[in-house]
């Protein structure tokens, strides 16, 4: 296999061109998309990769469209992808709730920009966090990864298709029009190097008769193919193991969604990933995700210079939530801060899993700039006069 | 020689100081179709101010409104990409019980027409809104930079649709919504170029006049899109109609069997060579190389002036 772009060796390159290098390395063969600000480059580049690497990338008629495809090729046996930003986001949220409801493994990609609406097409932010997580109607769970780095995006989009394949769900690439703009120095792995997971194919026709039962006992059906002569029925109705619609038999409902909700809660260890940087003694906690923890991580630093006992937590992944992990912290520290670029809203998961040990305060910023360790250090310092 | 010359109002709906590039395609049209819209209104209604503007997202609606200014001297009211025909919608319907005189010209590019905004659009015509649909149609996605949309042109380089050794560039027929819009058995639907002004703002002073909605399509070449010369869009723009790349037509009704052409040749032949208007832009000059697919565009024209009950040579 030759690929298209250089592996084994570093490269200098934006976030969205990394976050498709990635994908491709991943075995992503199908890209799905629709232009937007400042997710497009995602989708340039998978134009020119994907031919060259005996793939598809096919331009749809709208975001609606677009992660349809996605679901589309992800039954035909492709590991697929599509990217966009808030207002695409906000219409693929009906389908991605059916991707949910199907178990349709497939990453999706935010490259965050600040909203609501149209709102600042060019500029970060971190907005879509809840919407990211909740954002498609009724319960369900699903992944969320975010990344601070260009390397970050590279490495994330290969586990997002990685948990993916192994849970059958969405997963979703939260980060920022700053990583996915800015340039960075990247090391692509060598295939040899990777560890690529594929999804569990049902081992006979009596298995394949059970896409959505847990008949191996861990939570996760195995999915068969369209084209492989299965019968295989789909619906983001209520279904049964066998995927007929059962609408009305609550028991079906409720065995079916506590298992897409279990499957991601139960493996929360597995999933969940986080970075700490002097959580040891930190009185002072910093808790944030993606790329306003670069300027947090610099806060610390500068803190600890001038003798306060100041920490960060970055969290990787924001979906499953590790609340058990904030109430250690919590336990420890005298007091959390949350930066995060909007007006808060990490900052009420972080208060739910402190569970009032320890106050929580908010650092937020709106309107497309990444806090200055200066502002953080500040805030912080102001509180402690 | 007499010179032509409509009476074109001197009131501007579109100011100076928008951002635009030089030589940009769809700033003319906008220019051009506000002043006959207000034309028409004063006709109509006795008032040049009696419409409002339902803009999509795309370039005119970023160059146009860079805060803290605005180039338009109309209520404007911009909404997210697929909505403009569905919001002038909401505009109409309310004036109408209000009992307000007047029409909404709705705006969007090839990509929020085509693509995204195409079920507003037909929502749009099929309940009788009285609108104008004004598409400017510079075949992409200009304001992401451009990728291709289903208004693209075959063979076109865009960035979503590269050439190279497996890839022609787009390689699929352009999407005439004109012909979709009409099929809507709509009051008026034409298609227009900048390359004939005269004939732009007639139509366009037609679709405002007449009672419910009507659709115009407008060719409007971008200047870094097409990787043409700044000074040459409306030259390119004339060439398209003369080389017989872009049918100029009008369906009142749906009426298939009753389309009135404008500048087609009487004998069918159209005078200029398709090259000619290929050679100018970059976005086409890897087709040169590949003398089978100019062929496959000509044949693709051919069968578009066919379903419009034309045969017609081209150079």
């Amino acid at each position: 296999m030759r690929y298209p772009f250089p592996v084994g060796t570093v490269d200098f390159i934006q976030g969205d061109e990394a976050i498709a290098r990635a994908a491709i390395l991943a075995g992503c063969r199908f890209y799905a998309g629709y232009p937007i600000t400042p997710a497009s480059e995602i989708f340039e580049a998978m134009s020119i990769y994907m031919p060259l690497v005996d793939g598809v990338s096919i331009q749809m008629e709208d975001e609606i469209g677009s992660i349809a495809a996605v679901v589309g090729a992800s039954w035909a046996g492709a590991k697929s992808m599509t990217a966009t930003s808030g207002p695409g986001f906000s219409l693929m949220m009906e389908n991605l709730g059916y991707a949910i409801m199907t178990e349709t493994p497939l990453v999706l990609v935010n490259v965050q920009r600040s909203g609501p609406s149209t709102g600042q097409p060019t500029l970060a932010a971190q907005g879509d966090l809840m919407q990211a997580i909740w954002g498609t109607h009724g319960d369900h769970s699903l992944i969320v990864l975010a990344p601070a780095t260009v390397q970050e995006a590279f490495d994330m989009t290969i586990k997002a298709f990685n948990l993916a394949e192994k849970y059958r769900t969405p997963v979703i690439l939260l980060t920022d029009a700053e990583v996915g703009h800015m340039r960075e120095r990247v090391y692509a792995p060598h295939p040899d190097e990777l560890e690529l997971i594929y999804r569990k194919l049902p081992a006979n026709e009596e298995e394949a008769k059970y896409p959505f039962g847990d008949i191996h006992g861990d939570l996760v059906p195995p999915m068969p193919v369209f084209g492989k002569g299965h019968h295989t029925y789909v619906t983001g109705l209520t279904h049964d193991e066998k995927g007929r619609p059962k609408t009305v038999e609550s028991e079906i409902h409720e065995k079916l969604l506590k298992r897409i909700v279990e499957k991601i809660e139960k493996n929360k260890k597995d999933i969940v990933d986080y970075e700490g940087y002097g959580l040891e003694d930190a009185e002072i906690v910093i808790i944030g995700f993606g790329i306003v923890t670069r300027s947090a991580m610099r806060a610390v630093k500068e803190l600890r210079k001038k003798g306060i006992k100041a920490g960060l937590l970055k969290l990787n992944v924001l979906w499953p939530f590790d609340f058990e992990l904030i109430e250690r912290i919590a336990e420890k520290a005298g007091k959390i801060y949350v930066v995060e670029m909007n007006l808060g809203q990490l900052y009420h998961m972080v208060k739910e899993g402190a569970n009032g040990k320890v106050p929580v305060e908010l650092i937020p910023k709106i309107g497309g700039e990444i806090h200055t360790p200066k502002e953080i250090i500040e805030r912080i310092k102001d509180n402690l006069r | 020689m007499a010179i032509r010359k409509p009476p074109i109002t001197t009131r501007e709906y579109w100011a100076p100081g928008h951002a635009a590039c030089a030589g940009c395609g769809p700033a003319i049209v906008m220019k051009l179709a506000t002043k006959a819209f207000s034309e028409a209104m004063e006709e109509k209604y006795g008032d040049p101010n009696a419409f409002a503007i339902a803009h999509a997202t795309g370039c005119m609606e970023v160059v146009s409104a860079v805060f803290p200014y605005t180039a338009w001297k109309a209520p404007w009211i911009h909404v997210a990409f697929e909505n403009a025909a569905a919001a002038a919608s909401g505009v109409e319907a309310a004036w109408k019980k209000l009992g307000r005189k007047g029409k909404i010209l709705a705006i969007g590019g090839d990509g929020g027409t085509a693509d995204i905004g195409l079920q507003a659009l037909s929502g749009m015509l099929e309940r009788r809104h009285n609108v104008v649909y004004l598409m400017y149609d510079n075949e992409a996605y200009m304001n992401t930079g451009i990728q291709r949309s289903s208004s693209t042109p075959y063979g076109a380089w865009t960035t979503t649709s590269p050439p190279g050794k497996y890839s022609i560039g787009e390689d699929k027929p352009k999407k005439w919504v004109a012909l979709i819009a009409a099929a809507h058995q709509a009051p008026y639907v034409a298609t227009a170029s900048i390359g004939d002004p005269y004939d732009f703002y007639r139509k366009m002073k037609k679709a405002a006049s007449v009672d419910g909605p009507a659709f115009v399509q407008v060719l409007a070449p971008c200047v870094p899109g097409w990787r043409i010369p700044s000074e040459k869009t409306v030259e390119i723009a004339r060439l398209a109609i003369e080389s017989g790349l872009w049918p100029l037509f009008e369906i009142e009704n749906g009426d298939f069997y009753n389309i009135k052409f404008q500048r087609f040749p009487k004998d069918g032949k159209f005078k200029k060579p398709i090259e000619d208007y290929l050679k100018i832009q970059g976005r086409f000059k890897h087709l040169f190389k590949r003398p089978e697919a100019i062929q496959e565009l000509k044949n693709q024209i051919k069968e578009v002036w066919r379903i419009l009950g034309k045969e017609v040579e081209l150079l």
